[in-house]
């Protein structure tokens, strides 16, 4: 029997390929383009093969701001996660403070990151920033134009105030789901505090939690608009992370094909580590259950 | 000896309990019945020391424990949902009330081995609950109440979401399994033929009132009244509102029977279970009723048939059912005659009191 032959189904997903093509697959093959080549303007292209990916990865330019990044995330991480999970717990389950807390939580999401750079940037100045003037009137001398560890707590707390708030809102959500019974079960058992969290909140919000680390760290590895605001980069090259000196590379100095194969390593390091994180989170108590 | 002297439970402007008092003894089997918000989990909640009631007093062991929080009570229970800690081993499920409690390793083991093997979880105790189906993973819960070794174990309808096989399998095991323990066993069901198979004792629950509570099998033959008999039947209890005369039944014009020991003259309530109402006439099924045959419902063995009876103008309180033996055809619309034994008819009077109730078998 011959099966009916339906080509309509394909003017549904052509949409999707257009916009995937468009959107992702055309420029990224752009980058790739630029990135095996050398220009020098008036559209004339010489092949360069590897050699850019050489030197981008044997530069120290390049290792220097892919450790920044690598701290700055691992900074964010370890205090945006635990922190999300603290607030959410201490989040009211009912009553009329449950929309209030939300709308407080969902605020600092709603604001673009150069906003926040610019209020930030103008919080933590010393003659007319709230934070940098009280600072220095107690006798701290804080200025993050020229001290380096100031300029990365500022961008940290802004990192923080920014989007702990994500991490509470998807922990918040894990936690109403859990059914009152788990706790009276472990009421009944006689289970501490610590213990309801470690044996049954935790582990009810395994999934919420993968999906809050991946996006904080992939977002957290993005970083740009940030220190770009604040210090532009410094002071020195203390705050430039990968996308900073991405750009600095590609539209400061022109270098088109450096900045292209740049462009391909950043991207895949953060798809190795995202790959690294779900893998290694999936699994995690998944093999004693075999 | 867990007691419960005039317990009554207020949230906000709602009674979820009202003035309950019970006593079970320990080594006792106890199922409370009654329809869904009846307030069978307040009351358990309030057993536990889960809720502080409004009023009146919990005494555990002539012991007062009403303000005594859960921690520091000796309870057990297990829930309809399936509640197990979710990253923990079935062995170490078993073992936390244990562990909480600080008992050695090895008498840990022990336990947990022994309860496993009773529950036949042996080879699932070193699987994470989430992997197991879901009478395993209620029977991993069963095994946690099990080896806490409580003078209280509470089930909250625990058979609930598991299929039929399983219940059948379980609720025969779990009297056993508790019973050795000389605990107080509670045991909460919506199921009138669920209490019958557990036996034990049975308090019936309704609108958050006790309305009766004693051997199980005395509560089903002699219900108090019509609400206990209307919650201790399923199918629903058949009723009508008779008239009676000198011994004679009257529903309307219609002559029902003649009763022995008959109560005096008056308007009283029918109550006759589906089981009593026959396809075929015999020498004790002789009152004869012309009906409509509304659905039928065919289960193997037997045939539920709804009717339309024509006692319906005659004074039917309620949608009748038949529940007979083997396989009938029938036909909704079709006109049926069903045959009644008056020596199996409960009568209620007015306010709803038992006035008469058929003699034992």
């Amino acid at each position: 029997m011959d099966k009916p032959w339906n080509n309509k189904a394909w003017f549904f997903v052509l949409p999707v390929f257009l916009l995937v093509a468009l959107s992702a697959v055309i420029p990224l093959m752009t980058v790739v383009n630029y990135s095996v080549q050398d220009t020098f303007g008036g559209n004339q292209f010489f092949w360069a093969g590897t050699e850019w990916y050489t030197e981008v990865l044997t530069s120290s330019r390049f290792h220097d701001a892919l450790i920044r990044n690598l701290i700055f995330s691992g900074i964010i991480l370890a205090i945006e996660v635990p922190l999300g999970i603290a607030i959410a717990l201490s989040m009211p389950r009912k009553g009329i403070w449950v929309p209030v807390c939300l709308i407080l939580m969902a605020l600092p999401l709603l604001i673009p990151w150069n906003v926040v750079g610019t209020i930030w940037k103008v919080f933590g100045r010393t003659d007319i920033g709230l934070l940098g003037y009280t600072l220095t009137a107690i006798g701290v001398e804080y200025n993050y134009v020229s001290n380096a560890v100031h300029a990365w707590i500022t961008i940290i707390a802004m990192d923080v105030w920014h989007w702990t708030s994500l991490v509470v809102l998807l922990c918040y959500s894990g936690l109403v789901a859990i059914p009152e019974a788990y706790y009276q079960a472990a009421r009944i058992d006689g289970a501490s505090r610590w213990k309801v969290f470690r044996f049954i909140q935790l582990p009810k919000l395994k999934r919420v939690l993968l999906i809050a680390v991946l996006l904080r760290f992939m977002d957290s590895f993005m970083i740009y608009t940030e220190p770009f605001v604040l210090t532009g980069g410094g002071p020195g090259n203390s705050t430039t992370f990968l996308s900073i000196d991405l750009v600095k590379m590609a539209i400061g100095q022109f270098d088109l094909g450096p900045a292209a194969a740049m462009s391909i390593v950043y991207f895949l390091i953060i798809l190795l580590l995202s790959w690294v994180f779900y893998t290694v989170m999936t699994n995690y108590g998944v093999e004693r259950g075999k | 000896m867990l007691e419960l002297n005039h317990v009554s439970k207020q949230v906000g402007r709602e009674t979820h309990i009202s003035g309950v008092s019970l006593s079970l003894e320990r080594g006792s089997l106890n199922v409370l019945l009654g329809p869904t918000l009846a307030g069978k989990t307040s009351l358990m909640r309030l057993m536990a020391g889960l809720d502080r009631p409004t009023s009146g007093q919990v005494l555990m062991d002539g012991k007062d424990v009403t303000g005594v929080s859960v921690r520091n009570r000796d309870v057990a229970m297990v829930y309809q949902q399936f509640i197990n800690y979710p990253s923990l081993t079935v062995f170490e499920n078993i073992a936390s009330p244990m562990r909480i409690a600080g008992v050695g390793r090895k008498e840990r083991d022990r336990k947990v081995r022994e309860a496993a093997e009773l529950l036949k979880l042996t080879p699932y105790l070193e699987r994470i609950p989430l992997n197991l189906s879901g009478g395993q993973q209620q029977r991993t819960a069963l095994a946690r109440a099990l080896v806490k070794g409580a003078s209280l174990v509470l089930l909250d309808e625990p058979l609930a979401n598991l299929d039929y096989k399983l219940r059948e399998e379980l609720r025969v095991e779990l009297p056993r399994l508790f019973a050795e323990s000389g605990a107080v066993f509670v045991y909460a069901t919506t199921e009138p033929h669920e209490a019958l198979l557990l036996g034990g004792h049975t308090a019936t629950l309704h609108e958050g009132k006790i309305t009766q509570f004693g051997p199980t099998i005395d509560v089903h033959d002699r219900p108090a009244d019509l609400v206990t008999a209307k919650t201790f039947a399923d199918p629903p209890l058949n009723t009508a509102r008779v008239r009676v005369t000198g011994g004679h039944v009257h529903a309307g014009e219609r002559h029902l029977g003649q009763l022995a020991n008959a109560p005096p003259d008056g308007e009283y309530t029918l109550g006759l279970r589906a089981h009593h109402v026959s396809l075929a006439a015999n020498d004790r099924y002789q009152t004869a009723l012309t009906v409509r045959v509304g659905t039928s419902e065919i289960t193997g063995s037997e045939t539920f048939v709804h009717l339309d009876p024509d006692v319906a103008q005659e004074g039917a309180t309620s949608h009748w059912v038949a529940l007979t033996h083997g396989v009938h055809r029938l036909r909704a619309g079709d006109s049926l005659t069903v045959h009644l034994d008056p020596s199996r008819y409960y009568l209620f009077d007015t306010s709803g009191v038992l006035a008469h109730a058929p003699a034992a078998h």
